[in-house]
């Protein structure tokens, strides 16, 4: 059997004496589209950080793909094939559309540092940069400063930054927050589509999205995982329908 | 730093260096450089000029840290001092071993010595951005200054050390003994500098930095290590000190404690914001002029370096994005063809502006006489005229025009406002303003 695309095994992260997250354990298989809900301030944005080497964990251990990825820098995770976005929009704001792309293309294309070569030039950067506009739905807003952008423009660009490097496994922080309806299911048409053959582990608060999409489903109450399991069972989970859940659609 | 403005290296994203298109900027640089020493023939002139050229590589070369990375160095003068430092010691050591070495390529030993120790240096510092590399910037700046009292030997203490470029080899016939001869080799090298500085701002080190200014927390989650992405920039601008240096010492012949100092330090910064950080052209437009008030303002009075503080404080306040930035506010104009609507406004305000200015200064000098040349007795004269500062009339008509001045130019302000607004207004409907 392979390993998870992504284990977590007892991870705790204390601020202080304050405990966010209280022993987390959490498999997310390869190529499933897994959601982790909870209630605000269940802890599911920390635990986005400590998974991604944003925070530095308090016990406990992150594997990806079986490896060890525990304090890791982010850097160092991200080019083990991960890549995520954020809750609140993290950009680049005062260079354009296009440059901020073209920023998270760079690196998954063998560009590192390079200070020897035009990147201008460079065709399969600049190809991938304008697939990435066109798939998020910003080509005719490439030139624009990405702080300038509408907020629904600025979260597509969060995904787009998410996905341009085409990791192996991609973790979206809220991606849907503040959208309306027909954004929202823009989005998510969106999402599906980037993450085809790809890992995604997702925080989402929209239930209609979370049964939409997911595979399977993590529920994340004050700190600790209560259940992880198919959408349906989810439903069914009388400790989730207790904690969390109350109305289920239908 | 909240300009609207998008900063000129980001505006064409797709004009690759290969076009001729790219290289026109550069041809006409190298025209100007070959023109100037013709237009202005005097001596002092050509000195003026060879001290831009030098000025241009240092301010370039800073603002890869401070307008291109976010990296706000109180120690840039580090590296163009030892770059300095170590070409006058390895020209003296080619003249003593009559090794055959043209003057011409001496600076890359000064960009060379200026990038050893932009990478030890750099290793320590650019591990945090922000404040924290500030900080060891200026600890750094002491530390090397403190060392030029110290280690007399290398730095040669009070006098400096000396060296003589006539005794390197020749190139061509040309011994580089006359000023002409130098500054065509630091035009030379300040064109190559300019290229090579622009050039790196195009490769994916120079976007990285861009975005590492941007959001250096961002970039670590699309696989960059932001200490790297400063540390090389760091390096890299280091090298480029250097070799300002190392031109520098050419000029010269001379290197002294002051090329190190906190001092060189300060005005390489206020030279890169006078012109604009924003702008990769803004720091020669601040060297240019930085270069030519130290020059002049130094003949003229001996508290240039308060209006030079001055100078600061009001781009601070009153431009963030410095010359650069109010020339390239006008573009949108320009390019719908309506700047003309904006200058007869401009033409205007500019009697009630040097009347204010004029005054200001009046009234700093005779501040300054009256304090600082007891000695001298109450008599002065500013612009040809002749004051007595122990009568009120001097001291009543200098605040008298100073006011005059200031109401004036609040007066004319709402019509330049006008002009301006107007201008814009149909440069947005002509579609040139985003």
């Amino acid at each position: 059997m392979t390993a998870p695309a992504l284990e977590l095994v007892d991870v705790e992260k204390r601020f202080g004496r304050t405990e966010i997250i209280r022993g987390v354990s959490l498999d997310v298989r390869r190529g499933e589209r897994h959601a982790l809900i909870g209630p605000n301030g269940a802890g599911k944005s920390t635990l986005f950080h400590l998974v991604t080497g944003r925070l530095s964990l308090s016990a406990g251990a992150v594997r990806l793909n079986g490896e060890d990825i525990t304090g890791l820098s982010p850097y160092e995770i991200y080019r083990r094939k991960l890549a995520r976005s954020f809750q609140i929009t993290n950009i680049f704001p005062r260079l354009s559309v296009y440059e901020n792309v073209r920023c998270a293309v760079m690196w998954s294309r063998g560009q590192g540092y390079a200070f020897w070569r035009f990147i201008d030039g460079v065709r399969d950067v600049r190809e991938r940069t304008e697939a990435v506009l066109e798939r998020i739905g910003l080509e005719r807003r490439r030139d624009v400063q990405a702080g300038l952008l509408t907020y629904a423009e600025q979260r597509a660009l969060e995904i787009g930054l998410a996905m341009a490097g085409e990791a192996e496994m991609i973790m979206l922080d809220e991606p849907t927050a503040g959208m309306s309806h027909s954004e929202t299911e823009h989005a998510v048409d969106l999402i599906r589509r980037i993450t085809q053959g790809r890992t995604l582990l997702i925080v989402e608060h929209d239930m209609a999205v979370v049964f939409g999409l997911a595979d399977r489903i993590s529920v994340l109450v004050y700190g600790k995982v209560i259940a992880s399991d198919t959408p349906e069972r989810i439903k069914a989970n009388k400790a989730v329908q207790e904690a969390y859940l109350g109305t289920v659609p239908e | 730093m909240t300009d609207a403005v998008k900063p000129a290296v980001a505006a064409a994203p797709e004009s690759g260096f290969g076009s001729l298109r790219a290289l026109t900027p550069w041809v006409a640089a190298a025209a100007v450089f070959l023109v100037l020493p013709y237009a202005f023939t005097s001596g002092a002139a050509l000195t003026m000029l060879s001290l831009m050229g030098i000025m241009i590589v240092f301010t370039l070369s800073y603002n890869m840290l401070l307008g291109q990375t976010g990296m706000l160095s109180f120690g840039h003068a580090v590296y163009y001092g030892l770059g300095a430092f170590f070409t006058v010691h390895v020209m003296n050591f080619v003249i003593r071993n009559g090794l055959p070495v043209p003057v011409p390529v001496i600076p890359i030993v000064g960009g060379l010595f200026g990038l050893v120790f932009g990478i030890l240096f750099g290793w320590v510092s650019t591990k945090r951005g922000g404040t924290a590399f500030a900080m060891i910037s200026l600890g750094l700046a002491e530390l090397v200054a403190s060392s030029a009292n110290i280690l007399r030997g290398f730095f040669g203490g009070e006098e400096g050390i000396t060296t003589n470029r006539t005794k390197l080899l020749g190139v061509f016939g040309y011994n580089f003994g006359p000023q002409i001869q130098v500054y065509f080799l630091i035009a030379a090298w300040c064109v190559l500098c300019m290229i090579l500085m622009y050039a790196i701002t195009r490769t994916p080190l120079g976007r990285m930095c861009n975005a590492v200014r941007e959001n250096a927390e961002r970039a670590q989650f699309v696989g960059y290590d932001p200490r790297m992405v400063r540390f090389l920039a760091f390096c890299l601008a280091s090298f480029f000190a250097g070799v300002a240096g190392s031109l520098a010492a050419i000029n010269f012949e001379i290197v002294n404690a002051t090329y190190v100092g906190v001092g060189q330090s300060g005005v390489v910064l206020l030279a890169a914001y006078v012109g604009g950080i924003g702008f990769f052209f803004g720091p020669i437009i601040g060297a240019v002029i930085v270069t030519y008030l130290q020059v002049m303002l130094s003949d003229v009075t001996e508290i240039w370096q308060l209006y030079f503080g001055l100078m600061f404080i009001v781009i601070v306040m009153f431009a963030p994005n410095g010359v650069a930035g109010l020339i390239m506010m006008h573009r949108p104009l320009w390019r719908a063809g309506v700047v003309g609507r904006v200058v007869p406004a401009y033409l205007v305000a500019l009697g009630p502006a040097l009347l204010f200015t004029a005054a200001a200064i009046l009234l700093i000098e005779m501040i300054h006489h009256a304090a600082a040349k007891v000695g001298e007795g109450p008599k002065m004269t500013f612009l040809r005229v002749p004051l007595d500062l122990s009568s009120p009339v001097s001291w009543l008509g200098a605040v008298g025009l100073l006011a005059v001045g200031f109401i004036l130019s609040r007066l004319v302000w709402p019509m330049i406002a006008r002009a301006w607004g107007d201008a814009m207004g149909t440069a947005r409907e002509r579609g040139f303003v985003a």
